[in-house]
């Protein structure tokens, strides 16, 4: 054993993770009473939200302190590593389901609704066209094309994961100022990419008739669609603690996981959306 | 970070910090958690008993006794969600945050306070579980697997179950995602992963599996959920959906998730066999890559959970081959075990008791498993007493099995005393034979076509059903001498246990002392 080894962080004992489970007890129980119009559903949700916020503010805060303070090691690094990578492939995973959804949809489930038995027996004239809301549909929708808003925010979004590579050479140069401004620029394309997806959704649902409740095809886009613009937020909000991280001088050129690893997310939900974009929008 | 130079190798300094119950609730500590998971799962097992024997009080003879159908749906649901979620999968993730750092030198978990959060997730989201009983309609009579449409329809007990589900979901990758970077990246100087325990390395694919699917698990409920609330089709085939595609997106986790609760399982039994029959595990590295090759088949198998939902016989084929493929990597271990005890120096304390006994019934378990994998024999099968039985032999029989094994080979570490054999061996002979006279009936039953989920029966089925029953409570009961002997133990009533109480056990985790103090390897060993 060499004389000396560096010890690993292991932090003191934490009120964080209980205030974590309360809000998440809150927010669970809350969503419950909510969605089925009883008890102050609304006001546990709040109070669990909230919480869940003050846990985040505060846990994520401690975390900043103690990586200031030089108290990680190389191997807190490497922890900090592994764990963000596998975390991007969970959420890979949850991503794949749905995407496994369209494929199983539109490859089986629609086309054997309008197979000859299933017509002859079940759904008399239906056609199995992609895109579909189904046998019984209530109301006409017209689908989103993909050359629209949605070919912009593509732009946008491979713009915004350049930007975002830029300000990381500026992190890797100590080059302050194109840190920053690559960060505000990745931030405000994110916030343009979001703004334009809800008014791609107002219109959806304004002029073009497309809801949620528009049988499959429906489902199947709001269900992607929106959680990919969830995630975009949540990337973009991280970027944004980056930004103000950087303005409070935290990072150097050797010393920046937090940044990459927010950076590795932006990237992950760039590449979520070209598959995204192809898939739902274009095919 | 800091540079110590090593004094004494383990350093038990002042614990400070909170106590009393604040000590439980904040702690960092991975033996901390560890007991908290093993308590947690335990108190899950038995409320999950409880529900399995009114389930049997029921059957004892045909005709309705005692519960409401409906309820008895609800109680066959809860009981598989009970034992699935709160009991047999938190038992592992116990076992992994008392032994990982133990076994490969590591001061802690890599994510300490992560560690914390992935437990306390576990109440809460068993709250919400259990809670569901007491709402308007009950808890979800859907099955544990739950199926839409039955799940679409449900109650508010439903709604409960599914965000308790995605909280059980958040707990299990937090945790697995600790569990990779410690084994990857905690071990000590000198533990080359191929020098590892097989327990870490069982872990290590455990936890890639349950990354890997938990979130399929969490997007299948947030589908259901959205069906119910907000309108959309995805398993209403009039709006263009399909109920079958729920099952494609469960069992891609479910198959997983099956040997997520075997995999851990296989892992424990490898470190005691070996320790009781003197010898080294017999064929390390091809019992590495077996568990490897059966996480990688599990993701190609779902859908012989599936062969009587109309698939075309091409599917069929494939699923019902890929799954035969995967009796050749668990042979592979089964017989790696017999080949470490053969000419061995065999002696039989309770928990070789135990891990012989896994051998013998998860074997007969794994066998009705590949008889289930036949497409043309499971479509008779299907939904029977046969699945029924088949699932608890390598479920009861396997997974707790082998953590009754795990539980007595490291009470004396935990505890620092050492378990009465008396009360061990007798826990053991009891639930063996207890567990048979339950299950081993279950396949005539099911042969004979008495289906599954049901409250009533016809009357040719009674004698077995009975004797199921009588089984079921023998079982039951046999379990709370296990609180006894663990009770025992913590009262710290039995002899004082040496650092390493077994003859011939391998492993760092018998260098420290017992009972293992409350920070062990702060100064990483040294592993030649």
């Amino acid at each position: 054993m060499s004389p000396t080894f560096e010890k690993y962080f292991v932090p003191e004992p934490s009120k964080f993770p209980i205030f974590g489970s309360f809000a998440l007890l809150c927010i669970g129980a809350g969503s419950v009473m909510w969605l089925n119009h009883t008890g102050p559903g609304p006001l546990v949700f709040f109070v669990g939200l909230a919480t869940l916020i003050y846990m985040l503010f505060g846990w994520f805060g401690q975390v900043i302190r103690e990586s200031e303070s030089g108290q990680y090691g190389k191997n807190v690094d490497a922890s900090f590593r592994w764990s963000m990578g596998w975390f991007i492939f969970s959420e890979v995973m949850f991503f794949f389901a749905f995407f496994g959804v369209l494929f199983y949809v539109r490859v089986i489930a629609v086309p054997s609704l309008g197979s000859e038995e299933s017509v002859s027996v079940l759904w008399q004239g239906f056609e199995a066209v992609w895109p579909t809301a189904g046998p019984r549909a209530e109301e006409a929708f017209s689908p989103m094309g993909a050359w629209g808003i949605p070919a912009l925010n593509t732009l946008i979004l491979l713009t915004s994961g350049a930007t975002l590579t830029w300000a990381h050479w500026g992190m890797m140069k100590d080059n302050r100022t194109q840190l920053k401004l690559g960060l505000l620029l990745t931030v405000l394309l994110g916030a343009l990419f979001m703004g334009f997806q809800i008014y791609e959704y107002m219109h959806a649902y304004g002029e073009m008739n497309l809801k949620m409740t528009s049988g499959i095809y429906g489902s199947t886009f709001y269900m992607m669609t929106g959680f990919h613009g969830l995630h975009v937020t949540i990337g973009a909000i991280m970027l944004l603690v980056m930004l103000f991280r950087v303005m409070a001088g935290h990072f150097t050129k050797d010393n920046h996981f937090a940044f990459e690893a927010a950076a590795w997310y932006w990237h992950f939900v760039d590449v979520v959306w070209l598959v995204l974009f192809v898939v739902v929008y274009w095919l | 970070m800091s540079a110590v130079t090593p004094d004494q190798v383990h350093d038990d300094h002042h614990h400070h910090g909170p106590t009393g119950l604040m000590r439980w609730i904040t702690t960092t500590n991975h033996k901390d958690i560890g007991t908290m998971y093993l308590i947690f799962s335990f108190i899950m097992f038995l409320s999950g008993g409880v529900m399995a024997l009114t389930i049997r009080a029921e059957l004892f003879q045909p005709g309705m006794q005692i519960v409401q159908p409906e309820f008895f749906n609800q109680l066959t649901t809860m009981h598989g969600l009970v034992m699935v979620f709160g009991a047999i999968m938190p038992a592992f993730v116990g076992f992994a945050n008392w032994m990982l750092p133990l076994m490969i030198g590591a001061s802690d978990m890599a994510f300490a306070r992560m560690n914390n959060w992935s437990f306390w997730l576990l109440p809460v989201a068993a709250i919400l579980l259990i809670g569901s009983f007491f709402v308007p309609g009950g808890a979800t009579a859907a099955g544990w697997t739950l199926y839409a449409p039955l799940s679409v329809q449900m109650g508010m007990g439903m709604d409960l179950t599914i965000f308790a589900v995605h909280i059980m979901g958040i707990s299990s990758i937090m945790g697995a995602i600790n569990i990779v970077v410690t084994v990857l990246n905690m071990r000590a100087p000198g533990m080359t992963m191929m020098k590892m325990p097989l327990f870490c390395w069982t872990w290590l694919i455990t936890a890639y599996l349950l990354i890997a699917v938990m979130p399929v698990l969490a997007g299948a409920v947030t589908m259901i959920l959205t069906d119910r609330h907000f309108g959309t089709s995805f398993f209403n085939a009039a709006g263009g959906g399909d109920p079958v595609l729920y099952q494609h997106v469960f069992w891609f986790f479910g198959h997983p998730e099956v040997y997520i609760m075997i995999l851990p399982a296989f892992g424990i039994v490898s470190e005691i066999i070996p320790t009781f029959a003197r010898k080294p595990l017999f064929g390390y590295a091809s019992m590495v890559y077996a568990t490897a090759s059966i996480a990688i088949l599990s993701f190609v198998v779902w859908a012989h959970h599936m062969f009587t939902t109309g698939m075309p016989a091409a599917t069929q084929l494939f699923f019902m081959y890929a799954t035969m493929l995967i009796a050749v990597p668990t042979g592979v271990k089964v017989f790696n075990w017999v080949a470490t005890m053969w000419r061995g120096s065999m002696t039989f304390e309770t928990p070789m008791l135990w891990a012989t006994g896994f051998i013998f019934v998860f074997t007969m378990g794994g066998f009705t498993g590949l008889i289930c994998a036949i497409a043309p024999i499971d479509i008779q099968v299907q939904d029977t007493y046969y699945v029924v039985a088949h699932f608890h032999y390598v479920l009861v029989a396997g997974s707790l099995f082998a953590l009754f094994a795990g539980a007595y080979y490291w009470l004396p570490k935990w505890t620092g005393v050492m378990y009465s054999e008396f009360i061990g061996k007798l826990h053991f002979w009891c639930s063996i034979i207890f567990f048979n006279i339950t299950f081993f009936p279950m396949h005539f039953l099911g042969l004979a076509g008495m289906p599954r989920r049901i409250p009533d029966y016809a009357l040719q089925f009674a004698d077995f059903n009975a004797l199921a029953s009588i089984g079921a409570f023998g079982f039951g009961l046999s379990q709370l001498i296990f609180i006894v002997a663990v009770v025992k133990c913590v009262r710290g009533d039995g002899k004082k246990a040496a650092a390493s109480p077994w003859e011939d056990a391998q492993g760092l985790e018998w260098t420290v002392p017992s009972p293992a103090p409350h920070h062990t390897f702060e100064i990483p060993p040294v592993v030649k």
